[in-house]
């Protein structure tokens, strides 16, 4: 479990890569292959996920990929950390986006953040169809409930 | 033939994709800023001009309930939606039009066979599926299973995605009370030797009931000559709209069979102390049906009947058979599917990439395909994979399009290296 918790506090995912870092690199892609050649990348930042975690209660249904999430909130801060992963390259890669912008905040703080004004920021969901952009609000759904859950 | 399709009596034409193209307005769109390439016929396919006409005609010349009013708006209806029915009749080659019942898809048909077939069964009892059967022609067949006690049993696949007759023939016995079997495999585009199948199944009394979804968009079956007891498919595949189909059922079974729901039109007379169901077709038929969309199936119908299926055909052989020549040109891309008689449908995988990434970065390139489990998991399993890429063409499909397809493959390949 201390490795696993190490991979939780360590992970860059939203402390030293920040949504801003994202956001300004998005604006010099100029097509699809270079947006998902820059995506494809992000996925390969996610920390390893461990592997007996791949469990039927950290699965996140409604993703056309298999995905697993899970989180650990610090004792000591109350900051809510986040592990995704799936097979998916892509999913992966927006995985990772989605960290960037909620790993390691404080719930209520998680709570007031709009994902979806985010991604419209980046132009994403334009670019992503409608059964992915449910994966996307599956893996959202599922942040949203457990910082509810710890914020209450 | 209906009074709304349009006349076809001239020669058949020849087969020409360009000019056949502009029968379907949606095809001349682009997607993410480029031509639209649509490659997922086999979940649905898309509508001539004919069609959305008679249906728009329909609606705005004809429409009333049918069989019923006393007017003649109600007898237009009428004579469309029965026109319709004869339409499917003579596509099937069925005997009589009391051997064609509406339902909403392939997928109610089957379940509608499902319940009506239940006393027929008891414990001990199998039926016999395949591996290759979409999920629409397992389930139903599982619920019947539990509610009567029969076993479901599937027939083995072998690696090149054909059903293995070896499998099928120690399988088949005296036990076996139902087959049902896809005609042409969703996921794989094998065409299953139904006709010599049914022939084996019908020596031992076996009820033959055969999925016709993935087979009409490319052939047109004969009942008379394949001599199932039922067959069904879906409209929206076979280029008409969605919300109806035709289930195909042998005279005898279907007067032998109970309602599947109980409503309208399907009584004869009701009474608190009996009621009494109304004949064939109508017996299944409870409630106001889709009339329109049985108009339009009827016109998708009469729409392909005016080209040379032989011809249709062999373009259709040759967009697989350019696929099959192009797959070596992706690194690590690999079919899943490579039995002798296939319709023109390549599912695959390429190393390293999920489904779902091809999928995604095709649909970036204008190119639409299916990703996904198929709705057939346990085929899935059998090659352990989680889903695969599925490229499915019609008959308005080109040679150009395959190129694009393999062209954005090798793309997408090398985005990922």
């Amino acid at each position: 479990m201390t490795a696993a918790l190490e991979t939780f506090i360590n992970n860059p995912l939203g402390k030293s890569v920040t949504i801003k870092d994202v956001i300004e690199d998005f604006e010099f892609l100029d097509d699809w292959e270079e947006r998902y050649a820059y995506i494809i990348d992000m996925g390969k930042q996610l920390p390893d996920f461990p592997d007996d975690e791949r469990r039927e209660e950290n699965y996140v249904h409604g993703c056309q990929s298999q995905v697993w999430l899970i989180h650990h909130v610090d004792d000591a801060t109350g900051k809510l950390y986040l592990l995704i992963d799936s097979d998916a390259m892509i999913v992966r890669g927006l995985a990772a986006i989605i960290l960037i912008a909620l790993n390691g905040r404080e719930p209520r703080e998680l709570l007031t953040t709009d994902i979806d004004e985010l991604f419209e920021q980046l132009d994403l969901f334009r670019h992503i169809s409608p059964t992915r952009g449910n994966g996307l609000r599956a893996m959202v759904g599922k942040i949203r409930d457990i910082a509810a859950a710890q914020a209450a | 033939m209906t009074d709304l399709s349009v006349a076809n009596t001239v020669a058949r034409q020849m087969f020409d994709v360009e000019s056949v193209r502009k029968d379907f307005p949606i095809l001349s769109q682009t997607v993410h800023g480029k031509p639209l390439v649509y490659l997922d016929n086999g979940a649905s396919s898309q509508k001539p001009t004919a069609v959305l006409d008679a249906m728009d005609r329909y609606y705005r010349e004809m429409h009333s309930n049918v069989h019923r009013g006393a007017h003649t708006l109600g007898d237009r209806a009428t004579a469309a939606f029965e026109g319709a029915r004869e339409t499917v009749r003579e596509f099937l080659n069925a005997r009589s039009t009391r051997e064609i019942i509406w339902t909403r898809g392939t997928t109610e048909a089957i379940n509608l066979i499902a319940n009506g077939l239940a006393g027929k069964l008891k414990a001990g009892d199998e039926i016999l599926v395949s591996f290759m059967e979409h999920h629409a022609n397992i389930v139903p067949w599982q619920m019947l299973a539990e509610r009567t006690g029969a076993k479901v049993i599937p027939v083995q696949v072998t690696p090149q995605g054909e059903l293995d007759m070896d499998s099928f023939d120690s399988l088949l016995g005296e036990n076996t009370r139902i087959l049902a079997l896809t005609h042409v495999s969703n996921v794989l585009g094998t065409v299953n030797p139904v006709q010599q199948l049914v022939a084996k199944a019908r020596k031992f009394d076996v009820i033959t009931v055969i999925d016709g979804a993935q087979a009409v968009p490319h052939y047109q079956p004969d009942m008379q000559a394949l001599d199932c007891d039922f067959y069904m498919f879906s409209a929206h595949k076979l280029f008409g709209p969605t919300g109806i189909g035709a289930l195909y059922g042998r005279e005898s079974m279907l007067e032998a069979m109970p309602p599947y729901q109980g409503g309208g039109e399907m009584i004869e007379r009701v009474s608190f102390e009996r009621t009494t169901w109304n004949t064939l077709p109508y017996k299944f038929e409870a409630g106001t049906p889709a009339i329109a969309e049985a108009v339009g199936l009827g016109a998708a119908i009469d729409y392909l009947n005016r080209f040379d299926r032989a011809a249709m055909e062999r373009a259709e052989q040759e967009l697989l058979a350019r696929s099959n020549a192009l797959v070596e040109t992706v690194p690590g891309m690999e079919l899943i599917g490579t039995a002798a008689n296939k319709v023109p449908v390549i599912s695959f995988k390429i190393a390293g990439l999920h489904p779902s990434d091809i999928g995604t970065l095709l649909d970036q390139q204008g190119i639409a395909i299916r990703t996904g489990h198929h709705c057939a998991m346990p085929l899935m399993d059998f090659y352990g994979v989680p889903g695969t890429a599925r490229a499915s063409f019609a008959f308005y499909n080109t040679l150009d399009e395959v190129e694009q397809l393999f062209t954005a493959l090798r793309k997408i390949q090398r985005l990922f290296a």
